[in-house]
């Protein structure tokens, strides 16, 4: 297992992370071929720290995490190695799995309405994901998850517990998704676009929450989603990930600042500003994950892409103080406009 | 709840009046009560004739059919004891009625117990590996067993087990003549018929079953509760399986509301003495008194099934409890 | 430094479906729905098998003439003869003779004919009734939604044969509606008995089916530009909702098939008079003489029955599949 150095405010040394991911691969059998969503994914993330993991539709984020906790369909077929506190994940036993799902490692998903069984009671769900790890009784378990409901902010909790999920708002309901997830305190939260189908000033609410969690439990957070919004309001570092590999890995100020990959450079010129005269897409369309382009996945739009980009495949390596797999690197200035 | 649970049950009353009162209707006018008392009694007196208008309230033209209605109603909720007779030797409606009631309530409940459990079952049990070959088995079977009409089972059936190969008998509850009751004999007599209603129920339900599985697999509360690290097991069965079933048992309650109406084909090919035989024989004769009653109690059957079916539902979809 | 303009969207997020449709096999170029259902009908073996069957069962029971061997009353051999009735199939009668000679195969073919023309009209029929009730019931909504829904339900909920046979006493003795319906015991009654009822599984799965468009974006749109309600019933709804239509049509149609040979079975089915038969009169003048062991008049005709029934099931099947993949569970 290699060590990999970070530069930036809050170095993070291979052995001091809670979750580390070493060339996580996931292919989907099809009957077309096997498509290769997560080409070779390594992050680290140590307790305490929130990684926002960035891309498009596509891109890979979602299946990395849910390949790393076997919650992906029959098709998927997952390698390389993902490690919680040291034990193994990929290719573990179906009782080692069950031990760390919702005990080590905790997810949140994107939509709460779907994601919470629409005919249980809100207390009862949150007393399963209690009582699947921990020897306890119902009552005391169910005042653990009213516990947990206020925690989380959610006012009258012992009334609320009784609800069922329709009967609280988006912003609410993705509060009891939280309150579920760190209910036996995991080691690590993943959030899954956590904000994505919620209004704009609930997501700044429910960031909060997240972050609140993430101080006071001393939690290891992974926080994927495509809103450089939100990374930029609530992440230490980021990593950025293009057709099912991470293109750049960096703090959070130097993303902002100076991207060292032209996709990140594309992404953040396409987010909209005042004063922009006009809107700057990335041309093209992600790439066939069934047949995925030679070398460098991006340089089919990429503006600055040169022969030599097609020919190997990029590793991420250190330019400017951050890790890019750009090849040109060193002698592009990507400015952000 | 509570609210909902009563305001269904008090609209019963007026509906069963309603839909009486339609049936009645059409009885009046499809099968002709007069003219059938003439044909099954055709050396009656005038006398005799016009006694029989009188109690069972034949007038007619539509005030005079709700008039009729009116007292042949009041006659009904007096108790058996007040029916009219029927029209062929004057014989009492109720005993035969009671007796094919639970003839037919003990063909129904027995088939369905059987079918809709071994249907579900099998429904789960292909909805784990979709497409496998389990689920392909089952689904094909499900199909060209369906497919088969019941009578040309049940024809067929009676025509392999009893008649060639003689192994079951092949009509009645019990063989001719038989007094009493008898356990075995009767359940001899009665494999053949459920067998014919079985067929039907387990393809159907187990097609119901698995397509509501299916449906409820892509749903992302599933992988919820897996992220949260309960065994596949429970997954399916706390999560699956009690959400999957919601339609289902919607279904369910209509169908049993329907059975007692719905076997007249089998328990005629197999002269069952239900109330299948009893309804086409009332049909065929246009016997008036022996009509009504038979469909008052469908008609009770079915709307009370239907409400029991929604209440069920809302029970157990907290989404639509509509207070 | 700018990228380079390009007319793509506003955002870098970008629908995958170029990648999903390559995964599932077919080519991304230029195909119309229509084409690429057509495709997908064709690759469930079921339904290929059962239109093949179907088609050629058609030929046979058009061209009748050239197909049957005798006539549907004409005995095969003459009694003096010899014995005519009851004999196993063999040389001069392929699927044996009835009770009076006659030849099966051949009353069979004229049977079919019949049924399936029962089927397909009153199928016609209720389809006809059906949308028309079910798209305004899904588009209006209201009161009128409402009762069609509890009345539908209701009819739906109780046993089908009693219901039947209600009907069919009801409808038969009012004599004003004789000379639209005709006689209770014609093929034309029968087919007006069974679109009574079929109208109303058709009404509902429309209904629905209306329901759920009506919130798509595109009704939007047209209102948006000014299109009218009817034009917007027509123009789009009513094409979107092909795939169920045509899916209720093959169950109509083989419900009605089925209906009336149960009709039959108790007496009650079609008499298509001197010059005709119907599957259903097959079975049940078959059930007599099988009971003497006879088991050519029980199999070939049940036998036809199960056929169709089965291929018009697939072929139902297929047209789901293809319509709307997305409600394929499985596969």
């Amino acid at each position: 297992m290699t060590d990999i150095v970070e530069v930036g405010p809050t170095p993070v040394v291979g052995e001091g992370a809670v979750l580390s991911l070493r060339d996580l691969r996931v292919e989907f059998k099809t009957p077309n071929g096997m498509v290769q969503a997560v080409r070779g994914v390594d992050i680290d993330v140590g307790p305490g720290e929130m990684v926002g993991v960035v891309g498009e539709s596509g891109s890979g984020k979602s299946v990395t995490f849910l390949g790393m906790l076997g919650l992906l369909p029959r098709t998927a077929r997952i390698s390389g190695s993902a490690t919680v506190g040291g034990i193994e994940m990929v290719g573990a036993p179906k009782r080692v799995m069950r031990g760390i799902r919702g005990k080590r490692v905790a997810m949140i998903f994107q939509d709460p309405l779907s994601a919470l069984n629409p005919v249980y009671r809100v207390g009862d769900q949150i007393v399963e994901m209690i009582e699947s790890h921990q020897t306890i009784n119902k009552r005391a378990a169910m005042a653990r998850a009213v516990d947990l409901l206020n925690l989380v902010g959610i006012p009258q909790p012992l009334v609320r517990s009784k609800q069922y999920p329709h009967e609280f708002s988006g912003g609410m309901r993705q509060r009891v998704m939280i309150a579920m997830a760190i209910a036996n305190d995991p080691d690590v939260l993943i959030a899954d676009e956590p904000t994505t189908a919620l209004d704009v000033t609930v997501q700044a609410q429910i960031l909060e929450v997240i972050d609140r969690i993430r101080t006071e439990m001393h939690t290891a957070v992974v926080l994927i989603t495509h809103d450089l919004g939100v990374i930029a309001r609530v992440a230490d570092r980021v990593q950025v990930m293009y057709a099912g590999r991470v293109v750049e890995r960096t703090d959070v100020h130097s993303l902002f600042a100076k991207p060292t990959h032209p996709y990140s450079q594309g992404l953040l010129n396409s987010i909209p500003r005042i004063g922009l005269e006009r809107l700057v897409p990335i041309a093209g369309s992600p790439p066939n994950m069934l047949r995925p382009p030679s070398g460098c996945a991006f340089r089919t739009r990429c503006v600055y892409a040169i022969p030599q980009c097609g020919e190997v495949l990029p590793e991420l390596a250190p330019h400017h103080g951050a890790l890019s797999a750009c090849i040109r690197a060193d002698e592009l200035d990507l400015k952000v406009v | 709840m509570l609210r909902f649970i009563v305001r269904r049950a008090l609209w019963m009353l007026p509906t069963v009046v309603f839909v009486t009162f339609l049936v009645y209707i059409a009885v009046r006018i499809g099968w002709n009560p007069v003219a059938s008392y003439q044909r099954a009694n055709p050396r009656a007196s005038k006398a005799k004739l016009a006694e029989y208008r009188e109690i069972n309230g034949l007038y007619d033209g539509f005030f005079g059919y709700l008039r009729g209605y009116k007292e042949w109603g009041w006659r009904f909720v007096r108790g058996p004891d007040e029916w009219s007779r029927s029209i062929k030797g004057r014989a009492d409606v109720y005993s035969p009625l009671r007796y094919a009631f639970f003839n037919t309530l003990r063909l129904g409940l027995v088939s369905a117990v059987f079918g809709i459990s071994i249907g579900l079952f099998l429904g789960v049990l292909a909805a784990r590996r979709p497409g496998g070959w389990f689920d392909t088995t089952v689904n094909t079977a499900a199909f060209f067993l369906g497919s088969i009409p019941p009578f040309v089972s049940g024809v067929v059936l009676q025509l392999i087990f009893a008649v060639q190969l003689g192994w079951l008998p092949p009509a009645g509850l019990y063989p001719p003549g038989h007094q009493g009751f008898d356990l075995v004999l009767m359940t001899k007599h009665l494999i053949l018929p459920v067998t014919v209603v079985a067929i039907q129920t387990i393809s159907a339900y187990s097609r119901y079953m698995r397509a509501s599985l299916l449906d409820v697999s892509s749903a992302d509360y599933l992988r919820t509760a897996r992220a949260k690290g309960i065994s596949e097991g429970a997954v399916l069965r706390r999560h699956g399986v009690r959400n999957a079933l919601i339609p289902v048992v919607t279904v369910l309650g209509i169908d049993i509301g329907g059975l007692i109406g719905g076997l007249i084909i089998t328990e005629n090919i197999f002269n069952y003495p239900g109330m299948g035989v009893f309804f086409i024989r009332a049909s065929t004769n246009g016997d008036f008194p022996q009509l009504m009653p038979y469909l008052v109690l469908i008609v009770v059957s079915v709307l009370l099934f239907n409400l029991i079916a929604d209440l069920v539902y809302a029970f157990l979809d907290p989404r639509i409890r509509l207070d | 430094m700018t990228s380079a303009i390009a007319p793509g969207p506003l955002s870098p997020i970008i629908a995958t479906a170029p990648a999903l449709d390559a995964a599932e096999g077919l080519d991304v170029a230029a195909h119309t729905p229509g084409q690429l259902a057509w495709r997908r009908y064709w690759r469930h073996r079921g339904a290929a098998v059962s239109t093949v069957i179907m088609a050629i069962l058609l030929l046979i029971v058009i061209f009748s003439g050239l197909t049957t061997r005798y006539g549907v009353n004409e005995a095969v051999l003459d009694i003096s003869e010899g014995k005519n009735q009851y004999l196993p199939p063999q040389d001069i009668a392929w699927f044996g003779t009835d009770d009076i000679g006659r030849d099966i195969y051949s009353r069979l073919i004229l049977g079919i004919r019949t049924s399936l023309f029962i089927g397909v009209a009153s199928a016609l029929l209720s389809v006809f009734i059906g949308t028309a009730v079910g798209a305004v019931a899904g588009l209006r909504g209201g009161r009128f939604d409402d009762i069609m829904m509890r009345v539908t339900d209701l009819f739906l909920a109780f046993p089908f044969l009693v219901a039947v046979i209600i009907v069919r006493e009801f409808l038969g003795n009012l004599p004003w509606l004789t000379p639209i319906v005709g006689e209770k015991s014609s093929v034309r009654f029968v087919i007006c008995l069974f679109a009574v009822f079929g109208w109303m599984g058709v009404a509902r799965l429309v209904r629905s089916q209306v329901l759920v468009l009506k919130e798509r974006e595109f009704v939007e749109a047209a209102r948006a530009v000014g299109g009218s309600s009817t034009r917007i019933v027509v123009s789009h709804l009513l094409p979107n909702s092909i795939g169920p239509i045509l899916v209720a049509l093959t169950i109509s149609v083989i419900a009605a098939i089925v209906g009336e040979s149960t009709l039959a079975f108790f007496g009650l089915g079609p008499q298509p008079g001197a010059g005709g038969t119907s599957l259903g009169k097959l079975i049940e003048l078959s059930r007599e003489g099988a009971k003497q062991g006879n088991w050519w008049l029980v199999a070939f005709p049940c036998g036809s029955l199960v056929l169709l029934a089965i291929c018009i099931n697939f072929i139902g099947d297929g047209l789901r599949d293809a319509l709307d993949p997305k409600l394929d569970s499985g596969k």
